[in-house]
């Protein structure tokens, strides 16, 4: 009995989220504790509404760098899917049509993102970081710098409407994908190729997969739930801003490495990157709540990243350890074998 | 009385699996060109290794002029005056001659300065010495690969080497350059500079070696005085171990071709062609670097042919791909099963199944349950020792990793065809044996087998034909009643 309890406290410990979801508990009780509106319907609903454009990026963020690649051009390329989205609604006063044509952007900027990394064998830091650049230099083109209002009513309800009257479309949204692509990564093959591709390419192409192929997939993929994050932002202010989404390109990426997904790809999980963008929003509304400068906010929320990755990086040495061990032993025990 | 330079006794050196070296006794005249011969995997470069320092053996003593000496790293070899050249050079391309000779000892003066004047006036005395003739600020990589190759000589000169160790130095070099190479070599030896030199090339024994000792599977086989020798003599000691096998195979091949390969190019492959019938076994020999890895890659569509065309079935391809191997039931089994074979940290159930995830659907999703039986059923047949099909790949034992590998392909309800690249490598007898019956299993089967390897008695005991590679290219084809160790090392290194 006793034996039992020990093995499921282990299994507990040993999981990959315990550490996670031991830190989110932690927050949230501290803010909590700390502030006097943070534990109240209104805030908690808020922390949801928000935390729903991260979750919806950083879910494409996470098959991307699961293949092992990672896309820094998502913050400009939301503020380009609000402004075309935008052009595009006004111009036919038709919100479907706007959608359409912003969802297209994201497709359209995740195939070239993918052609440039596979056809020319570019690292994906580096060109994306480019295209990060030309985006928004093309939406201040297109824009001027100057927002761009939304002349259709119902397009805020995208932002701001419920379902049934209660839960908001926002977190319908980016719930509905979270499951989509979590049973995409569990129960598809497609899902195993991209682990497969991310963990090893060379096997993965000794094993008869299309790498480029599953790159350009998971390039695709990421651009286009950017593009719906941007949908919904731009949504919510009702406008196309030139500046929209910078900086949301590292806050996505710090939320999934934080949840445990490795920057060399094959390792990490959706659930780790739920929790991942949850604990930074909470730490985010919480500071806010306690009345800290927003200056020692970024400083905060950059210490939490690095803390998260220092212990990850300690825990995974530790398992190293205990494989390379295990694997001398072995090697002993057959050299014995043989002199014998 | 005169010392060697340096001398073993009793050297013993294990790896994961192996016993790489047996009981060495070795040792290293004044002035003297000792020439090491030995198939690939035959002791040779560990020995190297653990005189320079890079590896430490479990047993036997070390002498240097008859002291006992051992070597905790390459650093300490070095200070003791042994220097290694080996067939990677290594250098650093981008900085300059005088940096390369005196790498790690630019002493700096008194104010942290360095002295480059000195320096270079110092470097252009060593690079004299080896007849270099260039600005000693010059950047090694304007440097062709011979004078690469000398300079590298020089360093180790300048480093006040006793004993120069030169693995494989003339694979680079054009005849002119080989010939240079020698006057300096006989140049050290004059200097009383003692040369351990290793080299497939029979004829470059003959022309510089003084004594040969020759080494198959972790043994010494003998030492004798070159003069005492002759090509075949050594040819018969480098290869003339017994084979132990339990498989007797019979040729399965059947009339209908499964591949046909017409004047195959790549950019490390010059023109190969040859034919393989279902149910046959092939193999692939040559020496390290010969062609015989880049030839799998080719066929698997890893490298880009650049000429020639691959008939699979009846069908010519221009250009093949993995996808399209693996839809046509190729499967291909790589050379370095970490680097190139599995996925380390997934699972052993993800291992096994990755090429055929398409036959384990219902619907979109994978089956798992027929997929963790499946998996089951291969994992029994080729009794993998696994705690469970959840394990990960990287804790396994080496021959239950190279299971896993082939049981990625023995799931393909369509194979037709197995391209396997050092089947055995690092791994124990026993598994050997299982996959040597496995192989021979599928060929009864009627699945073509294509097996590149450096073992000799492997491609002798499985193979109804043995393709012979040299620089890139096929250099003889054995039928079965022609093979022998003796031929396909003579079509290797003649």
């Amino acid at each position: 009995m006793n034996a039992k309890n020990d093995n499921l406290v282990k299994r507990i410990f040993a999981a990959d989220q315990f550490a996670l979801v031991l830190a989110l508990i932690v927050i949230f009780v501290f803010f909590s504790a700390a502030t006097e509106y943070f534990l109240t319907g209104q805030n908690i609903s808020n922390i949801f509404r928000q935390v729903s454009i991260n979750l919806v990026a950083g879910v494409g963020m996470t098959v991307l760098l699961l293949i092992g690649d990672v896309d820094l051009s998502i913050g400009s390329l939301v503020a380009l899917v609000g402004v075309a989205c935008v052009a595009t609604t006004n111009a036919t006063q038709s919100v479907f049509v706007g959608i359409v044509v912003g969802i297209a952007v994201g497709v359209g900027v995740g195939f070239v993102n993918g052609k440039i990394v596979t056809g020319f064998g570019i690292n994906s830091l580096i060109a994306t970081l480019g295209m990060m650049s030309v985006i928004r230099g093309a939406v201040y083109i297109i824009t001027n710098a100057v927002a761009v209002q939304v002349t259709v009513p119902t397009f805020t309800l995208i932002g701001s409407g419920n379902v049934f009257g209660v839960i908001p479309i926002p977190i319908v949204i980016s719930l509905g994908l979270f499951i989509v692509f979590f049973i995409v990564l569990r129960y598809t093959a497609f899902g195993r190729y991209i682990y497969a591709a991310g963990d090893n390419p060379e096997a993965a192409k000794a094993s008869g997969l299309n790498v480029n192929k599953l790159k350009m997939y998971t390039f695709i993929i990421c651009s286009t739930l950017a593009a719906v994050a941007g949908l919904i932002l731009t949504a919510r202010t009702n406008s196309a801003q030139p500046n929209s989404g910078s900086g949301l390109e590292f806050t996505v990426i710090a939320a999934v490495i934080l949840g445990g997904t490795s920057l060399s790809g094959g390792k990490g999980s959706l659930i780790g990157s739920l929790i991942g963008v949850f604990i930074l929003q909470l730490v985010n509304t919480g500071l806010v709540m306690m009345n800290v400068s927003s200056f020692w906010q970024e400083v905060v929320r950059g210490s939490v990243i690095i803390l998260a990755v220092v212990l990850d990086t300690a825990r995974q040495r530790k398992q190293e350890i205990a494989s390379s061990k295990l694997t001398q032993q072995l090697a002993l025990e057959n050299a014995s074998k043989e002199t014998t | 009385m005169e010392y060697p330079l340096i001398r073993t006794e009793g050297i013993n050196k294990y790896f994961p699996g192996v016993h790489a070296l047996k009981n060495i006794d070795f040792d290293l005249k004044v002035g003297e060109v000792h020439t090491l011969l030995g198939e690939n995997g035959a002791g040779k470069s560990t020995l190297i290794k653990i005189l320079s320092g890079l590896y430490e053996p479990e047993e036997g003593k070390i002498f240097l002029d008859d002291k006992e000496t051992v070597f905790h790293n390459a650093k300490a070899a070095l200070d003791s005056g042994i220097s290694v050249i080996y067939q990677e050079l290594n250098l650093s391309l981008n900085i300059s001659i005088t940096e390369n000779i005196f790498f790690g000892r630019l002493n700096p003066n008194k104010f942290g300065f360095i002295n480059w004047k000195e320096l270079h006036t110092e470097a252009k005395k060593w690079m004299s010495k080896i007849g270099l003739n260039v600005s000693p600020s010059m950047k090694v990589k304007y440097l062709g690969t011979a004078q690469q190759q000398l300079l590298e000589i020089a360093k180790a000169l300048a480093t006040n080497a006793k004993v120069i160790i030169m693995d494989e130095p003339t694979s680079a070099l054009s005849p002119h350059e080989i010939k240079i190479l020698f006057d300096i070599i006989r140049d050290l030896k004059s200097k009383g500079i003692g040369i351990i030199y290793v080299s497939h090339k029979l004829d470059e024994l003959y022309e510089i070696g003084d004594r040969v000792t020759v080494f198959r599977d972790g043994h010494k086989i003998e030492t004798l005085n070159v003069a005492d020798t002759t090509p075949d003599s050594l040819i018969k000691s480098m290869v003339g171990r017994e084979i132990i096998s339990t498989i007797d195979r019979k040729d399965e091949s059947t009339p209908d071709f499964m591949l046909e390969v017409k004047d195959v190019s790549t950019n490390l492959v010059d023109s190969v062609s040859f034919d393989i019938k279902k149910g046959e076994i092939i193999g692939f020999s040559g020496l390290m670097g010969a062609g015989k890895t880049e030839i799998s890659r080719a066929l698997f569509g890893l490298d880009a042919m650049t000429a020639g065309s691959i008939v699979i079935e009846g069908t010519e391809y221009k250009q093949v791909t993995p996808e399209l191997c693996a839809a046509c039931g190729i499967g291909y089994v790589p050379e370095d099963r970490k680097a190139t074979g599995l996925f380390l940290d997934l699972s052993v159930r993800d291992n096994i199944s990755i090429a055929t995830m398409k036959q384990l659907k219902k619907g979109p999703f994978i089956d798992f349950d027929k997929q963790a039986e499946t998996v089951q059923r291969l994992i029994d047949r080729l009794s993998i020792k696994t705690p469970t099909q959840l394990q990960k790949t990287r804790n396994l034992s080496g021959g239950n990793q190279q299971k896993v590998i082939l049981a990625r392909w023995l799931l393909h309800s369509n194979l037709k065809l197995l391209i396997v690249d050092e089947p055995t490598r690092g791994i124990d007898v026993g598994a050997k044996q299982e996959i040597y019956s496995i192989l021979d299993d599928l060929s009864k089967r009627g699945i073509a087998i294509i097996i590149m390897s450096s073992e000799m008695p492997e491609l002798i005991t499985m193979c109804d034909r043995i393709l012979v590679m040299k620089l890139g290219r096929l250099n003889a084809i054995l039928n079965k009643d022609e093979i022998s160790q003796e031929r396909i090392m003579e079509a290797a290194v003649m």
